[in-house]
């Protein structure tokens, strides 16, 4: 390798690739090609910008967490509670629900930070529980156990009804995920960015050289929790509807576990685990409506023995 | 006498009634190159982490070039030149060689919390972190993952990260512990190149390259200074022997 070679390939690893642009162009094509699946199509891009928020986490800063769906839940009532009560703007619906769960992701992120491994994801567990229980506790306002009723989504820019096939709800979805997927790729590759997978790496390393990692860690975690709200809000808004299993466990655990078979720490990983784990969710609960979750787990077990990268892990052991 | 680079004034540390640190006086000349050793457990590691601000000290005072740096945490040292290296290789382990010691640069520069801008377009950084690389002889496993290079070549990024910081001083932590006696020649090569206005602390068990580097030795056993001297003085100390040869000296 010249000298020159080593500097110059690594000054150019944010330059796009052009294999970078294959997820969109497949989901413009699904677009056409599966007109009559849009609404799971807009369910799939809305999950892979939550899952997107927790490899931010996960991936980059290192950072285990249980509580994203608490982002999430924040982000679909502040935007179903607006559209419920008169305010039902699709776009600033949007803006105020990552707003919101930006301000609970710095907010308990400024306490929980603090700790580190095993006790840090306990915190993170219970922040969402104990969101979990102040939205099932406020029913006057939440709608308790059956969720938030009344909705009322008005057209984007006035314009663009939501429809019962979805194409609104797809192309909107589509749009949304691409600009943040943007942003995401644009702080992977910055300073900061770098300096989250040096503190993934070796956090006493990264004090060692008179890096703040608390306050990267609370910056990262804060940007985390608004593109969760964001991926609820975009939920919310699509499917008309907001309940407790927005803010569950389940969906905390699930997003992992889509992120783990499509590969950590990638950016892309969530283009390909979600999809996979969402469809073969739709084809399985059709075909064996009662242990669909034995294939998932069958999946999971597969990927765990021989993908340990996830699928993108794969790829990367075939191109050596 | 002029300022010291570094000095601590009766640093104490215990932890219940285990004392590691006991009113160590300490002085490092700007430009020394000064050995810290001592039998194991006597508190060399410790004084390192009281110095760099990885442990509080009980009482005692720590001043960098004059200023009291007591109560500073870790990061504004490091800001102000005092770096360390660690005794078990503290590396980015995934991450490419240059990766390591641009992550550092890019901190000196105070550039690490920038958003906005890929960190590719900061070339004089990468530039700079490669030429570091090239000096130490490692520019062509620039690319390669860390953790891949051999024990001996990692050593060498851990002080290659630490220079890429641009210390005033630099305390060294067994820089070739675990290393084949063979490859710590390279080691000793890099030492020796380095600036002669930086002042350099080195903890060492390795004799050999304790009495090649050092002027000013300084021994350490059970968190107090036994005592401290050129070289010369120190290998014919009585009480070192004892401490190092168990001998048993008889009155």
């Amino acid at each position: 390798m010249s000298d020159r070679g080593a500097v110059a390939i690594f000054a150019r690893r944010h330059r796009y690739h052009p294999l970078e642009a294959a997820p969109w162009l497949i989901s413009v094509a699904a677009y056409f090609a599966f007109p009559s699946y849009l609404p799971l199509g807009a369910q799939i891009l809305a999950t892979i910008l939550f899952a997107l928020s927790a490899d931010l986490l996960l991936g980059y800063a290192g950072v285990v967490t249980l509580g994203q769906a608490a982002f999430f839940g924040a982000g679909a009532y502040t935007t179903g509670l607006l559209a419920a009560h008169g305010w039902g703007e699709p776009i600033t619906g949007l803006l105020a629900g990552a707003a919101v769960a930006a301000l609970i992701g710095l907010l308990s992120g400024l306490v929980i930070l603090r700790t580190t491994g095993l006790t840090l994801l306990m915190l993170t567990l219970v922040v969402a529980s104990m969101l979990y229980e102040a939205v099932n506790k406020a029913s006057w306002l939440t709608g308790g156990d059956d969720g938030l009723q009344g909705m009322k989504v008005w057209p984007i820019f006035g314009w663009f009804r939501f429809d019962l096939f979805g194409e609104t709800a797809y192309c909107y979805c589509l749009i949304v995920l691409f600009l943040c997927w943007l942003a995401a790729r644009r702080i992977v590759h910055s300073p900061f960015g770098r300096s989250l997978t040096g503190i993934r790496e070796n956090i006493r390393r990264m004090h060692a050289i008179g890096a703040p990692v608390d306050g990267r860690l609370l910056v990262v975690y804060t940007i985390s929790a608004a593109l969760a709200g964001t991926s609820g809000a975009l939920i919310a808004q699509t499917t008309g509807f907001v309940g407790l299993t927005f803010l569950g466990l389940d969906r905390s655990g699930t997003v992992l576990i889509m992120l783990i078979i499509g590969g950590v720490g990638r950016l892309y990983g969530a283009f390909i685990g979600v999809p996979l784990y969402m469809i073969a969710q739709d084809r399985f609960s059709t075909i064996a409506p009662v242990y669909w979750y034995f294939w998932i787990g069958l999946l999971m077990v597969l990927v765990v023995i021989f993908a340990r990268g996830g699928i993108l892990g794969l790829f990367d052991r075939f191109r050596r | 006498m002029s300022t010291p680079a570094l000095e601590t004034r009766g640093l104490h540390k215990s932890f219940g009634a285990l004392t590691v640190a006991n009113a160590v006086e300490f002085r490092l000349e700007r430009g020394a190159r000064h050995a810290l050793i001592g039998p194991n457990g006597a508190g060399k590691t410790t004084f390192v982490n009281l110095v760099t601000g990885a442990l509080q000290p009980s009482a005692g005072k720590i001043n960098l070039d004059g200023a009291d740096i007591t109560h500073l945490p870790q990061a504004a040292r490091v800001k102000r030149g005092l770096v360390r290296t660690f005794q078990i290789s503290t590396l980015f382990r995934r991450l490419s060689v240059l990766e390591n010691v641009t992550l550092a640069v890019c901190e000196r520069e105070g550039l690490g919390g920038e958003l906005l801008r890929p960190a590719g377009r900061h070339r004089v950084v990468i530039e700079e972190a490669f030429a570091l690389l090239d000096r130490l002889g490692l520019a062509d496993e620039a690319l390669r993952p860390v953790n891949t290079l051999a024990y001996g070549r990692q050593r060498l990024v851990e002080i290659a990260i630490a220079l890429g910081l641009s210390p005033k001083v630099l305390l060294l932590d067994e820089p070739a512990a675990g290393v084949p006696t063979g490859e710590s020649g390279m080691i000793i090569d890099v030492i020796e190149s380095l600036p002669p206005d930086l002042a350099l602390l080195i903890i060492e068990h390795d004799m050999d390259l304790v009495f090649r580097l050092a002027w000013q030795i300084t021994v350490l056993v059970q968190g107090s200074v036994l005592v401290e001297g050129p070289p010369e003085v120190i290998a014919a100390d009585a009480r070192v022997r004892r401490v190092y040869l168990g001998e048993r000296v008889r009155a």
